[in-house]
């Protein structure tokens, strides 16, 4: 591994982490889409920033960037606040026009801006360690790297400092209310944040990567955990397994390792949804089907209990009689019985008559009382 | 190139005609069938799709080596779809909301497709799918061909619409009276996205992956506002969908550097805003028009109650008070108020300020207190 991979790997994982801090919140705020519509509307922040300090790594073109961001934020509400549109619909109509005004005053000045969109849109992550900080002629690394940590550690600081403020406004807008805590003040204070993490993140993974990037590490981690802080703490860790998982899915590849990154951060998402220990989809399939053979066992208790001792006992609790009573399967009442008697509940007698146990007696009379 | 000469050429001009007519036909088929969308609170699905289809793209290149556009937009649309699908299940099957399940599928999709692309790209054969033409769409290079394959898929969308009009209706205002009927709502569900997936995959070539977005939305987010029937929504919204198509590319053929999708997206943007302001009844205009007249009428009414108030504390009932002493009352722009109050022949102007009610300002008075009291105002009465 050379100097300069394991500096594309660090950058990597600084851009995944401080993405991933924002977007648990995104998530759990039910505003995932927003950082949709911040990422792409950003483009007209930066070129207007460019038209007035004409240098790509000017601090400024942050700033312009993301007040464009909070400005999207502001519009989105403005037009759903019409009630005219809901507000999936006024995110639709907001960010394409801005995006749209982007792209042709790019087209327009192309002569004048040396802006590529594709870079904007996709980024170009191995290029990153190429445009370096010098200072008084010293080399201090790669300037991505030094914005992306200086924006990571304004995340943590952020969600430290107002954890309570956003916990409750997320969870409790009108307890959050009720104590003091404006939710409006919050919310623009925490899309500024994304607006910042967005502008940052784009020249390194592209503004549409940056979605992914918010997005997926925290909505694996909300499959995986009810704490939100280890939401926080894993999403972090997912985003950084994801950015170095890609980085070497990209180099085996010979393909963009933005791409590869959210492919990796889908990947961890597939690994969640399917096989969460809790919620995932196995899970859930294999809880399901317990579920079934155990209420198949009480039904079988209950009707040998209620049979138990009257006159049609020997023809209703035999085994072939059972799938027309309880209209099972016959392979499904075989099967039940077998388990039924490997735990001891019923006892087969010869002619298939089955019999309760002690234990399956309990069992049944412990069903119907409950 | 101005305006007119480019007004001219897109009666001469056979490029400019073509992507004017495919720009209409696109506006058409995403525009009417976006309305759908718009209306189930599934508006960004259509962005979601367009990012989603993107692996589609590089797969179907991958596995045929053609570039036909048919070829590229039903890998397109084998994508998106499989996208839709996801987004549903995660929703069905976790505790995940649909906002992130959209969000994550669209740039985990890009993600995929990007890689693939770019894998494409460093290999030897080098035949590039065109990346940039579908991030941002290329209508100027818009040939017959790919006009007819947006008619015909158009027509085919549109025809599975019609076909299932009525399942729609329901899944669309009321899908639990739907199932109550027996109808597998789902399926339908599963068809209606299918016919979305088309309206969204026909357009990428020519606007983008990223625009696509506004071309689903915006057009049925304008015709909302003008109607309250489906039927009359969904002309509509094509017919914006059109409108700006045309538009938008005959306004990009007028200057250089102009491109056609953001062009068309723009002129989008400006018919929303004007459905938003202007269309009667729903729009802004009209409701602060409404809110105006109705703050007017309440402070008519309660100048001529205090009016009342006043003159009945004299023998005479139609007592005459200086504007200052009702103004004192506060109830705003009160000389205006006595002057509309003339006008409808309430009160009468008696010179020097000084103003009474008339018989039927009296008779007016009395029907609103009574309407007050009825109305379940108690402290008034």
């Amino acid at each position: 591994m050379t100097w300069i991979q394991a500096e594309i790997q660090l950058i990597a994982v600084v851009v995944a982490a401080a993405c991933a801090l924002p977007g648990v919140f995104l998530v759990l705020r039910r505003m995932a889409l927003m950082s949709d519509a911040i990422s792409h509307s950003i483009l007209l922040g930066i070129v207007l920033a460019f038209f007035i300090v004409e240098n790509l790594s000017s601090p400024l073109l942050i700033v312009g960037a993301a007040l464009t961001g909070l400005l999207t934020v502001w519009l989105v509400e403005l037009t759903h606040r019409t009630r005219l549109v809901r507000e999936d619909a006024a995110i639709g109509l907001v960010f394409p026009a801005l995006f749209s005004i982007g792209v042709i005053l790019i087209a327009r000045y192309a002569g004048s801006v040396h802006l590529d969109i594709d870079a904007v849109l996709l980024g170009e992550l191995a290029f990153a360690p190429f445009q370096r900080v010098m200072i008084g002629g010293r080399d201090f690394g790669p300037q991505a790297l030094w914005v992306m940590s200086a924006i990571l550690v304004l995340n943590v600081l952020f969600i430290t400092m107002f954890y309570k403020e956003l916990k409750l406004t997320t969870f409790d807008a009108a307890l959050a209310a009720s104590l003091g805590i404006s939710p409006a003040l919050v919310h623009y204070g925490f899309m500024a944040l994304v607006s910042i993490t967005a502008v940052g993140a784009f020249d390194a993974v592209g503004s549409i990567l940056v979605i992914a990037l918010m997005i997926a590490p925290p909505a694996a981690a909300y499959l995986l955990t009810d704490r939100l802080s280890s939401m926080i703490g894993l999403s972090a860790a997912i985003g950084a397994g994801s950015a170095l998982a890609g980085y070497w899915l990209a180099h085996l590849l010979d393909a963009s390792i933005a791409g590869s990154m959210a492919t990796m951060a889908g990947v961890a998402f597939g690994i969640a949804f399917l096989f969460s220990p809790e919620r995932g989809v196995v899970a859930l399939a294999r809880r399901r089907a317990s579920q079934r053979l155990e209420f198949a066992q009480r039904m079988l208790v209950i009707h040998l209990l209620n049979h138990e001792g009257s006159a049609e006992a020997a023809e209703e609790n035999r085994v072939g009689h059972l799938h027309r009573h309880l209209r099972w399967s016959p392979a499904f009442a075989q099967r039940i019985v077998r388990i039924a008697e490997r735990r001891e509940l019923v006892r087969c007698e010869e002619a298939e008559a089955l019999e309760l146990t002690n234990r399956g007696r309990e069992l049944a009379q412990l069903a119907l009382t409950r | 190139m101005s305006l007119s000469i480019a007004l001219r050429d897109l009666l001469l001009d056979p490029t400019l005609r073509t992507v004017s007519l495919g720009s209409a036909a696109l506006g058409v088929v995403s525009g009417g069938l976006g309305a759908f969308a718009v209306l189930r609170k599934q508006s960004l699905l259509g962005d979601a799709i367009s990012h989603a289809a993107l692996p589609g793209i590089a797969l179907a290149f991958l596995l045929t080596g053609s570039k036909d556009p048919l070829v590229l937009v039903l890998g397109a649309a084998a994508a998106g779809w499989l996208g839709t699908l996801l987004v549903m299940a995660i929703v069905r099957q976790t505790r995940i909301k649909e906002d992130t399940a959209l969000g994550l599928v669209l740039s985990v999709f890009f993600g995929v497709g990007l890689m693939l692309l770019t894998f494409l790209q460093h290999r030897p054969d080098a035949a590039q799918a065109g990346l940039d033409r579908f991030l941002f769409g290329q209508a100027a290079t818009m040939l017959q061909r790919d006009v007819a394959i947006i008619v015909w898929l158009g027509v085919g969308a549109y025809a599975v619409a019609l076909f299932f009009w009525k399942e729609i209706k329901l899944l669309a205002f009321d899908p639990e009276f739907g199932a109550s009927l027996g109808i597998p709502m789902r399926a339908v569900d599963v068809v209606l996205t299918s016919v979305l997936v088309i309206a969204v995959v026909v357009g990428l070539q020519t606007v983008g992956v990223v625009l696509m977005a506004a071309m689903i939305v915006a057009p049925g987010a304008a015709a909302r506002q003008w109607t309250d029937r489906l039927g009359v929504m969904v002309v509509l919204s094509g017919a914006f969908g059109a409108t700006a198509g045309v538009a938008g590319a005959v306004l990009s053929a007028t200057g250089a550097n102009l491109p056609t999708g953001p062009m068309i997206v723009l002129c989008l943007t400006a018919i929303a805003i004007a459905s938003l302001t202007l269309a009667p009844n729903r729009g802004l205009v009209w409701a602060w028009v409404r809110q105006r007249r109705s703050r007017r009428q309440l402070r008519v009414e309660a100048t001529l109650l205090d009016l009342y108030a006043m003159a009945a504390q004299h023998e005479d009932p139609g007592h005459a008070h200086s504007s200052r002493a009702l103004a004192a009352l506060g109830r705003g722009d009160v000389p205006r108020t006595l002057e509309q109050l003339a006008a409808r022949g309430h009160t009468r102007h008696l010179g020097a300020d000084q103003w009474a009610l008339t018989q039927e300002g009296r008779a007016e008075a009395r029907r609103l207190l009574d309407e007050q009291r009825v109305g379940g105002g108690g402290d008034d009465a």
